[in-house]
C-alpha cells in the first residue's frame, strides 16, 4: 500500500487532483488566516520594502502584509521540498535553450526571461491582480472587473502564442 | 505572528501543488493557449468552482475565520480599462514565461536559478509601473 501511495505522491497528478489541490488555497486562506488568495502584491511589496524612496505608488505600509511575503517564502519553500523529495521524474518543466544563464547571452533569451519576466510584473500589477488574485479568488468573488482581466489575461497569452512566437521559435 | 507562519505553511503547501499539479510547467502553459490539453482549463475550473463554493457559503451561512473574526471579503474597486490592457500585457509574460507569479517563486525555490532573472525582471517591471502608472488609463 505505502509503495503505491508514494508512487502516485512522485508521479505527475492528474489534472484533476491539481485542480482539487488549488481549490483548496481559497478556503485554506479564509478560514486558517483570514486573507485573501493573491501572490502578485508581493511584487509591490518588494519594491515598497527595497526602495522605501522610490515612487508614491511604494510608500505605504508594506508590513501590514507580511503574510503575503510570508506566503510567497513558503510558495518557495515548498518548490524547494517538491523538488528534492517528492519528484520522480528530473525533466525540467521548461525549455532550457529559453531558460538558462546561457541564453542570457543571446537577444533570444533576454526576450523570454527579461522582457517576459518584465509583462508578467508590469502587467499584473496595471491589472491589480494575477492568475491568483484574478482567475481563482476574483472569478469565485463574481466580480465582473476579474472576468475582465482573465480574458486579457488570455488576449496577451493567445497573441504571443500565436503570432509571436511563431516569428521567434524556429 | 502566528497569521504569518500559518501563511508560510500554506505556502509550502502551495508550492509543492504547482510542482505536482504542472501549474509551473512552461510546456503546460503553451498547451494551454494552443488548446491541446484540458489539463490547465480543468484545475482553473475546479479552482473556482471550489473557491466559489467557500465564498458562498461564507456569505449565506456568515461563516468565521478560526479564531472567531468574521471573514473579509473586500471586494478591490474595479477599473476595467486597467484589467483589461494590464491583463493583456500579463497575459503575453505569461505565455512567454509560461509561468505567473506563484510558479515564479515555487521555481526559483526548486533550484531553477536563471528563473530568478525572471522574477527580478517581474520585480522591474512592477516598480517600471509604479513610476509610469499615472500616464496610463485605468
Amino acid at each position: 500500500m505505502l509503495p503505491r501511495i508514494l508512487e502516485f505522491v512522485r508521479g505527475p497528478w492528474p489534472w484533476w487532483v491539481g485542480g482539487i489541490a488549488i481549490g483548496v488555497m481559497v478556503p485554506l486562506l479564509l478560514f486558517m488566516a483570514n486573507r485573501p488568495f493573491g501572490i502578485s502584491s508581493t511584487l509591490r511589496h518588494v519594491c515598497a520594502a527595497c526602495l522605501p524612496s522610490g515612487p508614491s505608488f511604494f510608500r505605504y505600509e508594506w508590513r501590514k502584509d507580511a503574510w503575503n511575503l510570508f506566503l510567497v517564502a513558503g510558495v518557495m519553500l515548498g518548490g524547494g521540498i517538491a523538488q528534492r523529495w517528492l519528484i520522480a521524474s528530473g525533466a525540467p518543466p521548461m525549455p532550457l535553450d529559453l531558460f538558462s544563464f546561457d541564453a542570457l547571452a543571446t537577444p533570444r533569451g533576454w526576450f523570454f526571461m527579461v522582457g517576459g519576466g518584465f509583462l508578467v510584473g508590469f502587467g499584473s500589477r496595471w491589472a491589480n491582480g494575477c492568475t491568483s488574485g484574478h482567475a481563482i479568488m476574483g472569478l469565485s468573488l463574481r466580480r465582473p472587473a476579474s472576468l475582465v482581466a482573465v480574458v486579457g489575461f488570455f488576449l496577451g497569452g493567445l497573441f504571443v502564442t500565436w503570432i509571436v512566437l511563431p516569428k521567434v521559435l524556429p | 505572528m502566528k497569521r504569518n507562519l500559518t501563511c508560510l505553511a500554506i505556502g509550502v503547501y502551495y508550492g509543492i501543488v504547482l510542482l505536482k499539479s504542472e501549474v509551473a510547467s512552461w510546456f503546460r502553459i503553451q498547451e494551454m493557449f494552443r488548446f491541446e490539453a484540458v489539463n490547465m482549463y480543468g484545475i482553473i475550473g475546479i479552482g473556482v468552482a471550489m473557491g466559489a463554493l467557500t465564498v458562498w457559503l461564507v456569505q449565506t451561512r456568515k461563516l468565521r475565520a478560526l479564531g472567531g473574526e468574521p471573514i473579509e471579503l473586500r471586494a478591490k474597486p474595479p477599473e476595467y480599462r486597467a484589467q483589461l490592457l494590464g491583463g493583456i500585457v500579463f497575459g503575453c509574460g505569461w505565455a512567454l514565461t509560461g509561468a505567473c507569479p506563484g510558479p515564479l517563486y515555487a521555481l526559483v525555490g526548486a533550484g531553477y536559478l536563471p528563473m530568478l532573472v525572471v522574477l527580478l525582471s517581474a520585480v522591474a517591471g512592477t516598480y517600471a509601473y509604479g513610476i509610469v502608472r499615472a500616464k496610463l488609463p485605468h
